[in-house]
């Protein structure tokens, strides 16, 4: 592989009616890399995903996904690219089987596979996330946990160079928690490159080779997760601003 | 014994667990912060007190009596008083309207002027602007007609879901002071707050929220110091 | 192909020949050829509707108006420049076709209820434009030169031939619905009824598949207006849009059960019974579309599946044959 990176952010910035949702925003994704995407609620963390995956188009920057210009692409382009994604609230395809949701991601993703491939790589998939007893089940009879395993499968199914993870982990005790982030680790041994939104902080943590932070749309902080937890610019992101705090004392 | 008792309660949305046993207290008097990271349960903790959602195990005493099964107007109507999350005001209404809206239950309609004249002494910019249509107040603006509303509904405890959500920070000072004073004049309150630098410098008490259960309890002026607290928000 | 080995489908098939076949074996042939036509009619159109509405989840309120553009383009045809009977079937599935194709690129992006007010916006407006359109004999329509019916051995051997080919072609029908919904195309109009958002991140380009599910749905509608038409003898406005009829099809269609195979035909053949008993009795000849209508409100809000549909999800064994 050349050493350019699988996905570059150039100066993305996206603008809705007054609100600017975001500014900038510049930084490189390498092949093989989990990277952690934080900030504080609002900042525009599932913005910069739908930016990515096609749903939205940014008004400046590029989107450049293995040297390819992919900005503004459409979604289901973007997927043909190799690039599959998660979403925060679920969306499984509810009237159809455990299986076929999951061989509709392989038959639509970037290798389109038959109906015949996308069975055998859905039934590979299934067991990786647990869901290979409940293959037949229709979709809407999962528990939420379940569904976010489906949604996870049916990503994988595509084989996805790059895999966007929103939130996979909200709403999970903390058993699943560990669980998942198990199942993370082995997506990446295998080879795919993964950018992750989580709030489950320690997790997040944990699981990132890097981590770059976001707040009010704009990259404030990029590095390891222990330099990002030590930064002065994310703590006063997420803790707030301690000097308006010493003022507010001092008046009393 | 305290104002409020949250004890032990367990609940969440659907299928989701959002809290996993959680119990807290509200001295009287006192401004007690609710703090944590987002999705972590701070605004599913004050919709169960209030009695939006149901909890699925635990209680809640107001006073020592039980309220847990008791509806919002009804919790209201006892003095259980929520400024909700994005203000939520009626915005073709005038500011006055609003005021009066929020005085609603029969015991607030009875002191509807005194507690008006109060408001107004306490936050004159809203006297100054009384006939304006509430939408077109600044987000600042907004956010004091909001906690004013909530006074006007003559609470015993006044909840307040995130004052400084969606502020320039200029404002955010400005409210914290209005914030200041209304614990200095002895309301028991409980706020909820993304901003935790502020929300500790003013409170007296505070509970972190990490993933559903509290993480760090205890007098602010302690809690502040804590390294703990930041781990609670960035993992580490 | 495996596929092709499915009970289901032969079950399908088996009971859309028998229908086909039932004139031969009646005693009065030539009445209960008519009643037929009118079901297989049905049965097509259903089952074609089916492909937008059940597999890709677009209501089409309008539909007809395929059946009646198509069914006047091949009339034309035949009347006036004596095309022979089977190109001008073909002409008519070709312009219904054509129309979807134009159309599709237009609507198709507008989503739920306002697709199906623009589909009835369609149909209206074509009722209109065809009632105007003096080649096509206006207000008043065309009635077949009867020299046309000598070419196929006189007019009951032309209307035997009609009926057959309408037969066959409810039969290509009923097998093109299931190769659809089997096939990789069809898994996309299911993930596109279930979640367009989420299919499309997924990678299913669904403005080109709504595209042509859209003119596969009218194709044969358009063949069948010819035919019909032709055995008729006549065609005008106030017969090839008449917009109740596709909404009849759409009771049809949810009450056999949208999104499978057997579903259409036996909720069209049903219906099409129903209202022919209905249509008789003096008691409810007149009021047959409130019938329709309660009868669609009864399985919306309770049968939401279809008998088909709920016989599938109470009997999990069945699904291989109630396909």
């Amino acid at each position: 592989m050349n050493g350019q990176p699988l996905l570059r952010i150039e100066k993305v910035s996206k603008r809705f009616g007054g609100l600017q949702a975001l500014l900038n925003v510049d930084f490189d994704l390498p092949q093989g890399q989990i990277l952690g995407l934080i900030g504080p609620n609002g900042a525009g963390k599932t913005t910069l995903f739908n930016c990515i995956s096609g749903v939205y188009a940014p008004e400046e920057g590029q989107v450049v996904f293995q040297g390819q210009d992919i900005t503004g692409w459409k979604p289901y382009h973007v997927a043909h690219q190799g690039l599959a994604r998660t979403h925060q609230i679920v969306q499984p395809l509810e009237e159809l089987t455990v299986l076929e949701n999951v061989m509709a991601g392989s038959c639509f993703g970037h290798e389109r596979r038959s109906l015949t491939e996308a069975k055998t790589i859905a039934d590979e998939v299934l067991p990786f996330v647990g869901l290979a007893e409940r293959r037949d089940e229709l979709a809407l009879s999962l528990n939420v946990a379940q569904k976010k395993r489906l949604e996870l499968a049916r990503a994988l199914a595509a084989r996805p160079l790059l895999l966007l993870l929103d939130e996979v982990l909200a709403g999970l005790n903390p058993t699943e928690i560990d669980e998942m982030v198990e199942v993370v680790r082995q997506i990446r041994e295998q080879g795919v490159t993964i950018l992750i939104i989580e709030h489950v902080m320690h997790a997040l943590m944990n699981v990132s080779d890097r981590v770059v932070v976001l707040d009010y749309g704009e990259l404030i902080a990029e590095g390891t997760p222990d330099q990002v937890a030590n930064d002065p610019k994310v703590i006063e992101a997420y803790l707030g601003d301690p000097k308006m705090a010493e003022r507010l004392m001092g008046e009393e | 014994m305290a104002l409020l008792e949250i004890e032990n309660v367990s609940s969440g949305y659907g299928q989701v667990q959002i809290l996993w046993d959680i119990s807290l207290k509200l001295e009287r008097g006192k401004l007690t912060a609710l703090v944590g990271s987002n999705g972590v349960g701070k605004t599913t903790l004050l919709r169960t007190a209030v009695g939006l959602l149901k909890p699925w195990q635990g209680s809640v005493r107001f006073d020592g009596r039980d309220v847990t099964g008791i509806s919002p107007h009804g919790k209201a109507a006892q003095g259980l008083v929520m400024v909700p999350e994005g203000r939520q005001l009626f915005p073709s209404m005038s500011v006055y309207e609003n005021l009066e809206m929020g005085a609603f239950t029969r015991r607030a309609k009875a002191n509807f002027q005194d507690n008006l004249e109060q408001v107004y002494e306490m936050l004159p910019r809203l006297k100054e602007r009384g006939d304006q249509k509430a939408g077109t107040l600044s987000g600042g603006e907004q956010q004091m007609l909001a906690v004013a509303r909530g006074l006007m509904a003559q609470p015993e405890i006044l909840m307040i879901d995130e004052l400084s959500l969606g502020l320039a920070p200029f404002l955010v000072l400005n409210l914290f002071q209005v914030l200041r004073q209304l614990k200095d004049s002895g309301l028991t309150m409980l706020l909820v707050e993304q901003n935790v630098q502020m929300a500790l410098a003013v409170s007296d008490y505070a509970y972190v929220l990490s993933e559903g259960h509290v993480e760090i309890e205890g007098q602010a002026a302690e809690v502040r110091q804590m390294a703990q607290v930041r781990e609670a928000y960035l993992g580490m | 192909m495996k596929q092709l080995r499915n009970p289901g489908l032969w079950l399908a098939l088996a009971i859309t020949a028998a229908f086909g076949l039932w004139p031969a074996l009646a005693g009065n042939k030539a009445y209960a050829r008519e009643t037929t036509f009118t079901i297989l009619r049905a049965v097509a159109f259903a089952s074609s509707l089916n492909i937008l509405l059940g597999y890709t989840g677009y209501v089409s309120f309008g539909h007809i108006v395929f059946y009646g553009l198509g069914g006047y383009v091949g009339f034309y045809l035949m009347d006036v420049h004596g095309v022979h009977l089977a190109l001008a079937v073909l002409a008519g599935g070709l312009s219904a076709a054509l129309l979807a194709f134009l159309l599709g690129t237009a609507i198709l992006r507008l989503r739920g209820a306002y697709f199906a007010l623009a589909t009835i916006g369609v149909n209206e407006a074509m009722r209109a434009f065809i009632k105007n359109f003096d080649p096509f004999g206006g207000p008043i329509g065309m009635t077949l030169n009867f020299q046309v019916y000598n070419d196929y051995g006189g007019a009951n051997q032309a209307l035997w031939t009609a009926y057959i080919t309408t037969a066959l072609l409810t039969l290509v029908v009923v097998l093109v619905s299931y190769l659809v919904k089997t096939s990789r195309f069809g898994l996309g109009l299911m993930a596109i009824r279930e979640n367009e958002d989420a299919a499309e991140v997924m990678g299913v380009n669904a403005p080109s598949a709504k595209t042509w599910a859209y003119v596969l749905s009218a194709v044969f509608p358009g063949m069948i207006g010819v035919l019909f038409f032709f055995k008729n003898g006549n065609v005008e406005p106030g017969d090839a849009f008449v917009l109740h009829q596709s909404i009849e099809s759409i009771v049809m269609v949810m009450l056999g059960g949208q999104g499978t195979v057997l579903g259409p035909v036996l909720g069209a053949a049903v219906y099409q019974r129903l209202r022919g008993i209905l249509l008789v009795s003096t008691l409810f000849k007149n009021i047959q579309l409130v019938v329709a209508g309660v009868l669609l409100l009864v399985i919306v809000l309770f049968v939401p599946a279809g008998v088909v549909g709920w016989l599938r999800a109470r009997f999990p064994r069945l699904r291989r044959v109630l396909v």
